[in-house]
């Protein structure tokens, strides 16, 4: 028991310290690859003070995340306030859904870099440009796991709303959403992890401040220690922001 | 005029090995104030007929009158009781029933919703059990739940689809007896029809049974008056000798058929 506690502490303690041991070795080979240390020294100014702002992109890096997060929020919200209703028509209706299936497996695929100029061309601004190309990119997972949700309404409950005759306002809002709500927080949970995938991409082209363009600029003026923080910053945050989304639809299963 | 008229009603649904004919050119009448039970074999249409009667599918043909006009979809003094319980998960049992108070009695306040699901909940026992959700419930509980959220909105008709199939022997005698007295304290005469596929239920509880043949198209043999007093005890009906002839009619209807398929 103890042992098994011990282990459950220690063992990812020892993955990190193996990865970071390749990273070591990589550096010994790789001439242009910082080591961890080096990494460390070069970069540590941006962790120890994280909300500094010294320049545009010369900024603490809670700062930079903090600003990519809002972006990444923004984009987010949109996303799922266009997909959340887009997956219950679909849903609901076999009509609507077999009109826009193929448009959605067609559009599903695409990546946050080929939206983006897309976005330019339409709002000739980076800022909604980057916040298009997070919604367009982050909605789908949430639209498919909606539809999948409403599909799923068991015949039963389906029964009680017509046996106590709901109105389709309170069917909607007591029989399909409660249903619905588990598959649709797995679909937040996963468009999340996308927009923050689309948030980096699009901060590198449009040059914003941020954990994205932040690491563009330090690999145009050479420092890769900088890029190494970027990616773990990157990583981290990622990280984080699904734990979050995980604890909150255990939370929602639970109930 | 019966109250629940069913003519030459037919169904039929769809499958992957061709079209399933459940139910050929059935027809039924009930009475106001009588209780019938139709009872059958496990999948022989039971469900699909009840679904029928109570607007809760369409039939392919004929048709089904309630108090002399066509059927369109569940009535509003209709009660359905499924086997299943159909409760919804994310609600306390209190809020399971005022669902369906607040459905019925759209004007009435929230607190007299609360207040009427509460009473019922009460006269099924439930009143320690307010405020649990379904999945905190054992079976039986879910089925006076359910059984309260039909007696709730004070139905004229009440549809029974095996409401104590899913129960063990003795939940399932205690909740009969709990039936009969809530459709003997209601405030006017409950209609009911219940489908079953046990007799000593169907003997316990209804005016008339009649039997149903198995399916595919299955139709519907001929009724059996039930004429013993009421209240019953199950322990009389073992030994009654009007309980023991309507018991081998049925039966034999029931295993004549099947020996006609057989055959």
């Amino acid at each position: 028991m103890i042992l098994r506690k011990v282990g459950n502490f220690l063992l990812p303690l020892v993955g990190i310290g193996l990865a970071g041991l390749a990273w070591w070795t990589a550096s010994l080979y790789v001439t242009d690859l910082p080591s961890p240390a080096r990494t460390w020294e070069d970069s540590k100014i941006y962790l120890l003070e994280p909300w500094a702002k010294r320049g545009e992109m010369d900024q603490g890096m809670a700062r930079l995340a903090y600003y990519s997060l809002i972006r990444v929020a923004q984009g987010f919200f949109l996303g799922i306030l266009i997909g959340t209703p887009l997956g219950f028509l679909l849903g609901v209706s076999s009509i609507a859904h077999r009109m826009f299936d193929p448009v959605i497996q067609v559009l599903r695929p695409i990546s946050p870099l080929a939206w983006l100029p897309l976005g330019m061309v339409l709002f000739q601004k980076s800022e909604p440009a980057a916040l298009f190309a997070i919604a367009v990119c982050s909605m789908w997972p949430t639209v498919l796991n909606t539809v999948t949700g409403v599909r799923a309404i068991p015949q039963d409950y389906w029964n009680v709303a017509r046996v106590l005759r709901l109105s389709k306002f309170t069917t909607f809002t007591k029989v399909m959403l409660p249903a619905t709500l588990p598959y649709m927080f797995t679909g937040f949970r996963l468009s999340l992890g996308i927009a923050w995938l689309v948030i980096v991409a699009s901060e590198m082209l449009t040059g914003t401040p941020g954990v994205g363009g932040f690491l563009w600029q330090e690999y145009n003026s050479l420092i890769y220690s900088h890029i190494l923080l970027a990616i773990l910053t990157i990583g981290v945050v990622g990280f984080l922001l699904d734990r979050m989304m995980g604890l909150a639809e255990a939370r929602l299963r639970a109930l | 005029m019966p109250l629940i008229e069913a003519i030459g009603i037919s169904k039929s649904f769809p499958s992957p090995a061709g079209t399933r004919h459940v139910l050929e050119d059935v027809s039924i009448a009930v009475e106001r104030g009588e209780f019938v039970s139709i009872v059958g074999f496990m999948g022989c249409g039971k469900s699909t007929l009840l679904n029928l009667l109570s607007g809760v599918t369409a039939p392919d043909k004929g048709c089904v009158r309630l108090d002399g006009k066509p059927v369109e979809g569940v009535g509003k003094q209709t009660s359905i009781v499924f086997q299943n319980y159909s409760l919804l998960p994310w609600f306390t049992a209190l809020e399971n029933v005022r669902l369906a108070v607040n459905a019925a009695q759209p004007s009435a306040s929230r607190a007299q919703q609360k207040a009427q699901a509460e009473r019922y909940l009460k006269l099924v026992g439930l009143g320690n059990a307010l405020h649990r959700r379904p999945g905190q419930l054992s079976g039986g509980m879910r089925q006076r739940v359910a059984i309260a959220r039909a007696f709730a909105t004070d139905p004229e008709v009440l549809f029974l689809d095996e409401p104590f199939g899913a129960l063990d022997a003795l939940t399932r005698a205690s909740l009969q007896q709990e039936l009969m007295q809530l459709c003997s304290a209601a405030g006017r005469p409950v209609t009911t029809v219940m489908i079953t596929n046990n007799l000593d239920e169907a003997l316990l509880l209804s005016d008339r049974i009649i039997p149903m043949t198995r399916g595919p198209r299955a139709t519907l043999g001929a009724p059996v008056s039930v004429q013993l007093g009421t209240p019953r005890r199950p322990d009389q009906l073992a030994h009654d000798d009007a309980a023991i002839k309507v018991r081998s009619h049925v039966v034999q209807c029931l295993t004549d058929h099947l020996q006609a398929v057989a055959v």
